[in-house]
């Protein structure tokens, strides 16, 4: 993989997260998914529209990781959690908040921020 | 149709073994699985190969062919590739080509070398059964995947770290007099909460040891068993497979493992029995929490009962329904592409009564083996009977 290598929809995404302009993907029957996304796997429907994410989500779980990948080695220990936005949800790291004071259920906003170890975008969740 | 009789099975010692390759340790288990079965290796008629991180751990892909040779089998062979079910999905795929009638003996086994290439290494190689644009680039690592799920059954459906520190403790015991496994140390529920945090709230005695070894196991038909006058009176009477969304985000639940609950409702259709005819099995326990959801999964318990199991001492060796009397992965040893071959051992050794834990079990009929892939994104799950 070249420096400059993207990773086709998922790069957008991460685009759109970072101008403020976050979206999933959304099937005729109301399935909301992340891209990048050809068919809705629960309903077979392949027609599927961009919709606006919520502003906001809830954290469903989380964990504090002490034992990394090496490409998190300089970010441990740091929590990962997936947080429920409706119809999809999103797995992250949260930042700007002790680790300690994480709660299931937690409201937090979507952002972009990268890794303190390569520097690479990683998605964020920070409280709202 | 033939329920494949098991012939042969052998698994090395699992450990660290960072000088053998995982040709050497493959050709150790299949040598001594074909020799156990007493079947002359010309009358083998396929390979299924289960092995998950070769390409990382010693730059080799295209291992069917390769672990043929080791063996001395001119047959074709094919590797499988489902994360930690691998080997479990080589057996299914083994059973089908039995059933089918394509061959009457097959070799179905899987290796993996680990330790190599250190903890990092693995951990990371590990890590990449989850999904690499949403997880892996999230800090997600294997242990942190469970460990999302396990502060999700606590949310659900109430448990604590103490009561999956029983389930280290009963699975340490049970190994105590496995010869193959990686660990035969006795722990305390002390020990194990105690024990330094990998992913809150798993510790390191939540988790399995990353581990060399493999597996092998010679299958036939009934009428070549009986033509060639084999010992083999366990079968496969039942196999199943279920799949799940990779990432776990985009799974309804975080907290259950409906890839097992298919496989097994499969496999025990097509067995004929129920969870209340199961004498005991072989659950996939790379970590403590993931014992609890495949004896849900299995049927043995309802949602959010099963983690009280281990501590009531019901899946215990002195329980009504033994878990794990290998010492399971937790204990035993995980090398990824080798475990489900590995259960299909233990299992028929235990039914046959050879295994050093069979005590606890005498007289049982029917054994389940129970291996997941990833997150349970893949689960095999087989049924296993004494047919005389």
């Amino acid at each position: 993989m070249t420096e400059s290598a993207q990773d086709g929809e998922y790069d957008a995404w991460l685009d759109s997260i970072e101008s403020d302009d976050g979206y999933y993907l959304e099937c005729s029957n109301g399935h909301g998914w992340l891209p990048p996304r050809r068919v809705c796997p629960r309903c077979h429907d392949q027609d599927l529209a961009r919709v606006d994410l919520p502003e906001s989500g809830e954290i469903a779980s989380y964990t504090t990781i002490t034992v990394p990948t090496p490409q998190f080695e300089d970010d441990a220990p740091y929590v990962t959690a997936i947080a429920d936005f409706g119809p999809v949800s999103v797995t992250g790291l949260v930042r700007g908040v002790d680790p300690d004071d994480v709660a299931i259920g937690d409201v937090v906003g979507l952002d972009v921020g990268e890794r303190v170890t390569t520097g690479e975008r990683v998605v964020v969740f920070r409280p709202r | 149709m033939s329920d494949p009789r098991i012939a042969g099975a052998s698994v090395t010692q699992f450990g660290k073994h960072p000088e053998r390759t995982g040709r050497d340790l493959f050709a150790e288990a299949g040598l001594e699985a074909l020799s156990q079965a007493g079947i002359d290796p010309e009358d083998a008629e396929a390979l299924y190969y289960g092995n998950f991180m070769g390409e990382l751990a010693e730059h080799q892909g295209h291992q069917g062919p390769l672990m043929a040779e080791a063996i001395g089998l001119d047959v074709p062979a094919t590797r499988v590739e489902a994360a930690c079910a691998s080997a479990g999905t080589a057996v299914r795929e083994a059973v089908k080509t039995i059933r089918n009638g394509e061959a009457e003996v097959v070799v179905v086994g899987g290796a993996e070398r680990m330790t190599n290439i250190g903890t990092a290494a693995a951990t990371d190689a590990l890590a990449i059964a989850a999904d690499d644009l949403y997880e892996v680039r999230a800090g997600m690592t294997f242990p942190g995947a469970y460990a999302l799920m396990a502060r999700s059954y606590f949310d659900q459906y109430g448990g604590s770290h103490e009561d999956l520190a029983h389930i280290a403790v009963k699975n340490h015991e049970h190994a105590l007099v496995n010869e193959h496994a990686q660990i035969q140390q006795e722990i305390t529920v002390e020990d194990a909460i105690e024990a330094p945090t990998i992913a809150d709230p798993l510790g390191l005695y939540d988790s399995c040891p990353i581990t060399d070894g493999a597996a092998a196991a010679v299958l036939t038909t009934e009428a070549y068993a009986e033509e060639h006058d084999l010992d083999a009176p366990v079968a496969i009477t039942g196999t199943g497979q279920g799949g799940d969304n990779l990432a776990l985000q985009d799974r309804p639940h975080l907290a259950q493992t409906p890839a097992a609950d298919k496989a097994a409702e499969e496999a025990y259709g097509d067995a004929g029995v129920g969870p209340d005819d199961v004498d005991f099995a072989e659950v996939h326990d790379c970590f403590t929490i993931a014992e609890v959801f495949a004896i849900e999964s299995l049927g043995f318990y309802e949602r959010g009962e099963g983690i009280a199991a281990a501590r009531d001492g019901e899946t215990t060796r002195d329980g009504d329904r033994p878990i794990n009397l290998s010492g399971g992965l937790k204990a035993k040893g995980h090398p990824v592409g080798a475990t489900g071959v590995a259960q299909l051992a233990t299992v028929t050794w235990l039914l046959d009564g050879s295994h050093p834990r069979a005590d606890a079990v005498p007289d049982s009929t029917v054994g389940v083996a129970h291996n997941a892939g990833g997150t349970v994104a893949s689960t095999t799950v087989h049924v296993m009977e004494v047919q005389e």
